[in-house]
């Protein structure tokens, strides 16, 4: 925590983001983003949908311009030096960005001849890649005939085909299942244990805990906060409360209900129906002992009773005023289609 | 580190490295065939179904007037023919890559260490490939409904401007295939520039009984400079004329097109 950089914006820093701005029109899809993310650590990009992620990875990884500000990454300038820069970057893109006509093999030989390996070499990474990835029995099959999780694993294998410095994950595992999620989760971790610096863009609470160290909060084009999990979780103060109703049909009603009461922090009370428990958001010593109070004078039983650290939703209730994941009807699905608008 | 010279150095792309990008995106888009041969459908039954039906729907009347009848018909229309089949390949090449280009590949393809170009090249080779096969299937079916190919070299020469012209409108729809939001518009778009070029030409029929406006029209139309210039080429005529109006557009074309395509290819969002 005390260590001075002395460098910045040299070789530490894998990532170096000043005062970014894209436009769509009158939409601002970022407003003046900073960011920088130390070599070999995971940075967390977390906000809901249409808050500029997927628009601050697409100008890292050159593919759209900038309307102002600098960015570099590896070192690289991302307008000045777009080549040098990537051939040291990997992206998984929201959508699979492999070649679903194509065997899994194909295509990632493909890319190593796009990337100036030899021959042999693409051969070589190919095969490797698809063992390390789970993909061997699939590789002469066309992509179109994976499952889901199984083109995810095929786009992080293309991305890790050049070896790159720095890998911009743009919401992996959005719409995955949870077990497949996890899959993709380990497979990260492992490309996170080699020393890849990667970016990760979530609008998942858990997948954020669970792969980054260090987080961006982003919300309509612009920073709101940033730092250490641990570090925003203190700054917003709280806990969350776990209680288990002995019946565990009283879930969803108890929530409603605690909800009602006024009494707990800024998120809503989470019924955990496979674990049995509820989630209550407390403030304050004060705010937990009222819920248990209130809870047991209404005749419930409890047979177990914890706190945890406060949720992530919780985290940015506290610091935009509303929760993260909107509703997926009324905004644009990614980024990329606020340009349509 | 000045910036002068990392850009220098940073433009630059090797010769050697660009082929080699190419020939994995030409590959690339071969085992696209391979994975799904009904792609290759048009190029196999158009040259069949256009050759058969001119020759024995429109062959006997306008053969009349040719001073023949339908032999005289297939004479003439088989270079016509030769000159549309460029044309065809182009506008499914706008469609295909625009489907192509709304899929998450174009993404990776863009964030790679690639020449700009080498995509659409890549593009452009194996459409020209497949318009080499349409070209067989062409002369094998005219051969078989009575074309009488009296001069090889001419045959081979008039392939070949039909490819240089090919290449230059495919520059013109990758252009479109890049810039229109879908696939239907690309083909809409296609349709309605393609057909008045296709019919008010010399490529079914003689321009002599047009009127004025039209013929007027068709002496600037590159698509009837081209099949005028196949057929002397290939069954003896005028050639010059339409050799050169066609190379001057097809060289115009692509001096315009190309840089504009893949400037719109960079540069999509």
């Amino acid at each position: 925590m005390t260590r001075i950089d002395t460098n910045p914006g040299g070789a530490r820093s894998a990532v170096t983001v000043r005062g970014l701005v894209k436009h769509y029109g009158e939409t601002k899809a970022l407003d003046g983003v900073d960011l920088d993310v130390r070599e070999g650590t995971v940075m967390g990009v977390l906000g809901p949908n249409g808050a500029g992620k997927t628009t601050l990875v697409r100008i890292l990884c050159t593919l759209l311009a900038a309307d102002a500000g600098q960015a570099t990454v590896a070192g690289y300038d991302v307008v000045r030096q777009p080549r040098q820069l990537r051939r040291v970057i990997g992206l998984t893109g929201q959508y699979a960005s492999v070649d679903e006509k194509l065997p899994g093999w194909e295509n990632l030989y493909m890319i190593g001849r796009l990337l100036d390996l030899s021959r042999k070499e693409s051969r070589a990474r190919a095969d490797e890649l698809l063992e390390r990835f789970s993909l061997t029995e699939a590789a002469r099959r066309p992509a179109a005939t994976y499952s889901g999780g199984m083109r995810r694993r095929l786009d992080l294998a293309a991305s890790m085909i050049g070896r790159p410095t720095v890998l911009f994950l743009d919401e992996p595992t959005t719409g995955l299942d949870p077990r497949t999620r996890n899959e993709v989760w380990d497979e990260v971790k492992t490309m996170v244990g080699d020393g890849v610096t990667v970016v990760l863009t979530t609008q998942y609470m858990e997948e954020a805990e669970q792969l980054a160290s260090e987080l961006t909060v982003v919300d309509r084009g612009r920073v709101i906060a940033g730092g250490e999990i641990e570090e925003l979780k203190a700054k917003v103060g709280g806990r969350t409360l776990r209680i288990r109703p002995a019946d565990p049909l009283q879930l969803r009603p108890l929530a409603g209900w605690i909800d009602e009461l006024g009494i707990t922090g800024l998120a809503t009370t989470v019924a955990d129906t496979e674990r049995g428990s509820l989630l209550v958001p407390v403030l304050s010593d004060e705010q937990l002992t009222a819920v248990v109070g209130a809870v047991t004078a209404r005749g419930v039983t409890l047979s177990s009773l914890t706190t945890e650290l406060p949720s992530l939703d919780e985290v940015f209730l506290s610091l935009t005023g509303h929760r993260a994941s909107a509703p997926q009807d009324t905004v644009p699905a990614d980024d990329r289609e606020e340009v349509a608008v | 580190m000045s910036a002068a010279t990392i850009s220098a150095a940073d433009t630059r792309i090797p010769l050697r490295s660009h082929l080699r990008h190419t020939g994995a995106l030409i590959r690339r888009n071969l085992l696209w065939i391979r994975q799904d041969p009904e792609s290759m459908f048009d190029a196999i039954l158009f040259p069949v179904i256009f050759t058969l039906l001119f020759v024995y729907v429109f062959g006997g009347s306008i053969g009349q007037s040719l001073g023949g009848g339908q032999e005289a018909y297939v004479q003439y229309v088989v270079p016509g023919l030769l000159a549309m089949m460029g044309m065809n390949m182009a506008q499914g090449v706008g469609t295909g890559f625009n489907t192509d280009f709304n899929s998450g590949v174009m993404d990776r393809f863009r964030s790679l260490p690639i020449g700009r170009g080498s995509v659409l090249f890549a593009k452009i080779v194996v459409e020209l490939m497949r318009m080499l096969v349409a070209c067989v299937i062409l002369m094998v079916v005219a051969v078989l409904v009575g074309f009488d190919i009296t001069h090889w070299p001419g045959l081979f020469a008039a392939v070949g401007l039909a490819t240089v012209f090919g290449s230059a409108l495919m520059w013109v729809f990758l252009t479109l295939g890049v810039v229109m939001k879908s696939a239907q518009s690309v083909q809409a778009m296609g349709f309605l520039v393609l057909m008045p070029l296709q019919f008010g030409s010399s490529i079914f029929a003689p321009t002599a009984s047009m009127p004025g406006w039209l013929q007027n029209f068709t002496e600037y139309n590159p698509l009837s400079s081209l099949a005028d210039a196949a057929r002397g080429l290939m069954v003896g005529g005028p050639v010059a004329h339409g050799l050169w109006v066609t190379l001057a557009w097809s060289v115009g074309l692509t001096a315009v097109m190309a840089p504009v395509a893949i400037h719109k290819f960079r540069t999509k969002n």
